[in-house]
């Protein structure tokens, strides 16, 4: 196994071999579900208001992956889809740019083709995504497929079976291997959360993949029900807040699958702001993977500024 | 760096359809008292938001005749099916004027507003309910096959949960076939009267409940009554004790819930993010003006820094200002009264060598509000860990051992409610079994259900309210 | 131009997953009251709506079982509401199905919904009574906990067709049972207008399921099948009732056995039907530090 030299001591000793692995994430402090679930509702209670909420919808269109992960795609999808997140709404030129645009690694050719000279990232799926059943070789190469292509982000899997049966060494050795692939991309390592289901096991992952290198832990692929929800991002985001605390760096969390509502990614600001901190209320350090939740933003973001509810023909359709 | 500052999100004032003037509630008819009218205040701006009619001793006497009345003649004959029938409708109305009832609460109390809609008023709700079932179910309480009302009952509650220890009272008792004349805080009788208006929407018979505003004279007088057959308070002990002893040789039956001074257990194995949200919970639900607020947390010492840091930083988050803001965490102290206690025990934590660390939460300037405050360093001999704050004070100790834990725990004359927090289920239940607590809360803090039987050991009184147990108060049995 | 205004009548229907379908097979029976006259047809049921009303009953049962005691309290309160709301045309209902005077059908109906605010009240209160914490001689935590069966098959009483209806099945889904029941054979109307009553009190679909028709084909569908946890044989023609015990036997069903008369309904009920639908589940763990 691999060693991070430039961990603290604590941490550095918990990479050692397997068994320290193991030690160390078994040693982390259990979450009750009950209370954990309460808590994450009771944030979700707060009532974001006329400023502060039209903030929080710009705030959270800019942290936007604008994704499609179809069988279906093709490029004049993703040409399609490029546009939208350069000019959300072709009316408001004010309107932020989204974060990125997530596609499937051969469609990344495209899209960097498309969102030239932009400022967007451009984040592919790897590593035998979404279910990551195949070999070390396959995902290695799926990963350097989608750097050379053009990816500026990489969202990888992990390898839940390995997980669920206690091998922690090769999930670890897995994500620092595509870390290394991934040269200057940066790394989200989702955790697929639904498959994981205790929020032990996603704190569990969560310092797991942290340990590993990864610069933003995932929630999910989105191809498994249930994904991300509050309880389970405000597990991941504590992850992050206490990885600060101990080492100083900086480490993201995206939220993806299922967030459709504004009143929802509201929600998750909330969150972030209240459990990992106001310095994560960025781009940089927060992102919702999400497809159909960009055009409910519009649309609030429409009503709030207009005084009057707004209606599907005036967002488009891509 | 990114600030966020939520929006003032205030809930609309005018739902609370606060009037100018109240008057007491006495043989089904609102009328005006004999006493002086008291002015009730908001005590988050200091504006008088009321005038009340209040109880002299006349009042008393006539209220409790009329109970009397009420219970010889009718509701004591009345089939408990048709006695619960009252009940539910009580119930449903409570849940449709929830709002209403939780934006008066919070003008008259200072708790947030999040506080009053999420888990008074449906408590309050709730216990209606609840009991509303039982009252043609006694002969299955396990009191025999036909038990008994006791009569009139006199009850007494405090300021803390106006409406929700008024559902305590008047539920159970009417449910076992008693009737009322309760007494509400001096400094919050506006939903107990507006409840009042409810219990006479419903069609209650005249006599079966009745409200009398006022202070402590009036309760003295009300419990003293020699028709009264049943006492019930829930204060602090030092009145408690006044009561008790008042009450001696006359024969009435008397239940009390009285102060407390829990224990909050963390062993090193806790589910410390959760432990800290219920340490919080804790002390600062309701300002810490709790009778069971987890006010002493016995931390095992090997954790206590790391808990003491997530504890500080958690604390920080803590939103103190307008009740009637929906993002608000901490509303205002009741009153300048009890402002001046919290100042004042303190004060003497720091005299007597405690750490004291005071949240940099802004605070409104105007009103009465007290900055979250915890104590570290803190031992069993200093008043801060012994003496009743009933506000946002927190006072941290340590211990080594399970036996030490508990001995600190079970070490004050109080015995009402203790938490413990740990993986362990077998130490949870050997903890339970061994605390001496009326209510025991395992990884997890003030939870309340009209199923769940709650009162105190010791000091914090006898007697429980909720659940089966909780009908013997109200039963000659 | 009023008094020659001709009346919609109803179609009345079965009761399934909270939807009203005919029934698969297309059939339907003659009602008549109790001097003969039509007053309806009724859908008759067959073995393949009483499959799928079990199967409808299964697929909500987690979902109704698992609810708090508190929230089907208000639920079976609201059929309460609901029903008192109708009181008038369930006394037409009553008198026509079961030729009584209009004096006596609105007692019945009276007491039917008191009946439903009396097992209201019972959801939260149940487990207090027949629960228990166990002093087991050893350093354990023992405690009892009674629990619902699952789905309950109920033959409701051939007389009564409010009063015994609602006594058989309000218990059952007091404790989180879901329900199939088959109504009064030759009494099926007020059943169908009380399911009209259930579908709009907040009752999940599938937790009550009314079946009309003959009694006797439809039992031994119910009292064999193998995802039904038991069986209330009130309403049983007492010609089959010893095959049906026999046929529950099949899968261990818990059974209510049919009285040897059909009882008065008025009289106030007492646990036993509340007792007949729950199991009992005791849990130990140890205690030590």
């Amino acid at each position: 196994m691999t060693t991070a030299t430039e961990l603290p001591a604590e941490l550095a000793d918990a990479t050692r071999d397997d068994a320290s692995l193991r030690r160390f994430l078994h040693g982390l402090p259990g979450v009750d579900q009950v209370g954990v679930e309460q808590r994450s509702a009771a944030l979700a209670t707060r009532s974001i208001k006329k400023q502060s909420k039209l903030w929080a919808i710009d705030t959270a269109i800019g942290m936007v992956d604008l994704t499609t992960l179809e069988g279906a795609d093709t490029r004049g999808r993703v040409r399609s889809l490029c546009a939208k997140a350069r000019r959300p709404d072709p009316e408001r030129p004010d309107v932020p740019q989204v974060a990125a645009v997530c596609v499937y690694p051969d469609l990344v050719e495209t899209a960097a083709e498309a969102l030239r000279g932009s400022r967007i990232h451009i984040a592919s799926v790897a590593t035998a995504f979404p279910s990551g059943r195949s070999s070390r070789a396959v995902k290695i190469a799926d990963t350097e497929f989608a750097v050379q292509a053009g990816a500026t982000e990489v969202d990888m899997v992990i390898d839940r079976g390995a997980f669920l049966s206690g091998r922690y060494g090769e999930v670890y050795d897995e994500i620092v291997a595509v870390r290394r692939a991934c040269g200057p991309a940066h790394l989200k390592v989702i955790l697929e959360t639904g498959e994981l289901v205790t929020y032990d096991n996603v704190r569990r992952a969560s310092w797991l993949a942290l340990l590993a290198g990864g610069d933003v832990i995932k929630t999910s692929t989105g191809k498994v029900s249930p994904a991300a929800t509050l309880p389970v991002t405000h597990v991941m985001l504590q992850a992050v807040r206490d990885w600060h605390t101990i080492t100083g760096e900086h480490r993201g969390v995206k939220a993806a699958g299922g967030i459709r509502a504004t009143k929802d990614a509201i929600r998750y600001l909330v969150a972030v702001h209240e459990v990992a901190g106001p310095r994560w209320l960025t781009p940089e350090l927060f992102r919702f993977g999400a497809s159909s939740l960009l055009n409910d933003l519009l649309m609030q973001r429409r009503t709030q500024l207009e005084g009057h509810y707004s209606g599907p023909n005036y967002v488009t359709v891509d | 760096m990114t600030t966020w500052n939520y929006a003032p999100a205030p809930e609309n004032r005018d739902i609370a359809k606060l009037r100018p003037s109240y008057q007491m509630f006495v043989d089904g008819r609102f009328v005006d008292g004999e006493g002086e009218p008291l002015k009730t205040i908001n005590p988050a701006t200091e504006e008088v938001l009321a005038e009340v009619s209040t109880a002299a001793e006349s009042d008393v006497d006539t209220a409790v005749q009329a109970a009397r009345r009420a219970y010889e003649r009718t509701w004591s004959k009345m089939p408990g099916a048709e006695r619960a029938k009252y009940l539910f409708r009580i119930a449903r109305m409570v849940q449709e004027r929830a709002r209403e009832l939780a934006v008066l609460e919070s003008l008259d109390n200072g708790k947030p507003i999040r506080e009053s809609r999420d888990v008074d008023i449906p408590l309050v709700a709730a216990h209606f309910f609840h009991h509303a079932g039982w009252a043609d179910k006694l002969a299955y309480a396990g009191y025999g096959p036909d038990p008994r009302p006791l009569g009139v009952a006199g009850q007494v509650i405090p300021w803390n949960f106006p409406l929700l220890m008024a559902a305590w009272k008047i539920a159970p008792a009417l449910a076992c076939g008693n009737t009322v004349v309760l007494k509400p805080a001096e400094t919050t009788p506006l939903t107990a009267l507006v409840l009042a208006e409810i219990i006479q929407q419903a069609d209650l018979p005249p006599g079966v409940v009745n409200i009398l505003p006022g202070a402590g004279d009036v309760g003295s007088t009300l419990v003293n009554h020699p028709l009264v057959n049943k006492v019930a308070f829930t204060g602090s002990t030092e009145v408690g004790k006044l009561i008790q002893r008042s009450l001696a040789g006359t024969g009435k039956k008397v239940t009390l819930e009285l102060g407390g001074k829990a224990a909050n257990v963390v062993f090193d194995d806790a589910p410390l993010d959760q432990a800290v949200e219920g340490i919080v919970n804790g002390i600062f639900f309701n300002q810490g003006h709790v009778c069971c607020a987890g006010s002493r947390v016995l931390v095992q010492e090997s954790i206590v820094e790391e808990l003491q840091e997530k504890l500080q930083y958690r604390v920080a988050t803590l939103r103190v200002g307008d009740p009637l803001d929906k993002n608000t965490d901490l509303g205002a102290i009741n009153s300048k009264q009890q402002l001046e206690k919290i100042v004042e025990l303190t004060d003497s934590g720091d005299e007597e060598g405690a750490q004291r660390w005071t949240s940099p939460c802004p605070l409104p300037d105007k009103g009465f509000f007290f900055a979250p405050t915890v104590f570290s360093g803190v031992s069993q001999a200093m008043r801060i860990a012994r003496e009743e704050i009933f506000g946002p004070v927190l006072s941290v100790l340590t211990f080594r051992t399970p036996d030490e834990a508990l001995a600190k725990a079970n070490n004050t004359p109080y015995g009402l409610s203790a938490g413990v927090w740990t993986e362990k289920g077998s130490r949870i239940l050997w903890m339970a079994q061994r605390l001496q607590a009326g209510v025991v809360w395992a990884n997890t803090f003030n939870r309340f259900d009209p199923t769940a039987p709650f009162g105190g050991y010791k000091e914090s009184g006898f007697g429980r309210e909720g659940g089966r147990a909780g009908l013997e108060a109200y039963l000659d049995v | 131009m009023s008094d020659s205004r001709l009346t919609v009548s109803k179609t009345y229907k079965l009761y399934i997953g909270g939807a009203f379908p005919r029934s698969e097979s297309g059939r339907s029976y003659p009602v008549n009251d109790s001097r003969g006259r039509f007053l309806a047809n009724a859908a008759q049921a067959s073995r393949k709506d009483a499959r799928d009303a079990v199967a409808a009953a299964r697929k909500v049962a987690p979902k109704w079982s698992s609810a708090t005691a508190y929230n089907r309290g208000q639920v079976l309160f609201r059929i309460a509401e609901m029903l008192e709301g109708r009181h008038e045309q369930f006394v037409a209902e009553v008198a026509a199905a079961q030729g009584m005077q209009p004096k006596r059908a609105q007692a019945e109906v009276d007491a039917a919904i008191d009946r439903w605010v009396w097992y209201a009240g019972w959801t939260d209160k149940i487990a207090t009574v027949l629960g228990a914490a166990n002093p087991v001689a050893g350093p354990y935590f023992s405690f009892t906990v009674p629990e619902p069966t699952g789905v309950v098959a109920v033959l409701a009483p051939q007389g009564s067709s409010l009063l015994g209806l609602v006594s058989v099945v309000a218990p059952v889904i007091c404790t989180g049972n879901t329900v199939v029941v088959v109504a009064a054979q030759d009494r099926p109307l007020p059943a169908v207008t009380l399911a009209e009553v259930l579908a709009t009190s907040d009752l999940p679909g599938g937790v009550v399921n009314l079946l009309t028709g003959r009694t006797a084909e439809l039992a031994p569908w119910l009292a064999a099948h193998a995802d039904v946890n038991a069986i209330d044989l009130t309403g049983a023609p007492p010609a089959v009732t010893t095959d049906l015990e026999r046929a529950a036997a099949g899968t261990v069903k818990r059974v209510l056995r049919a009285p040897a008369a059909e009882p008065d309904w008025s009289r106030p009920p007492d646990l036993r039907r509340l007792r007949a639908f729950l199991e009992s589940k005791t849990v130990w763990h140890p205690m030590g530090v």
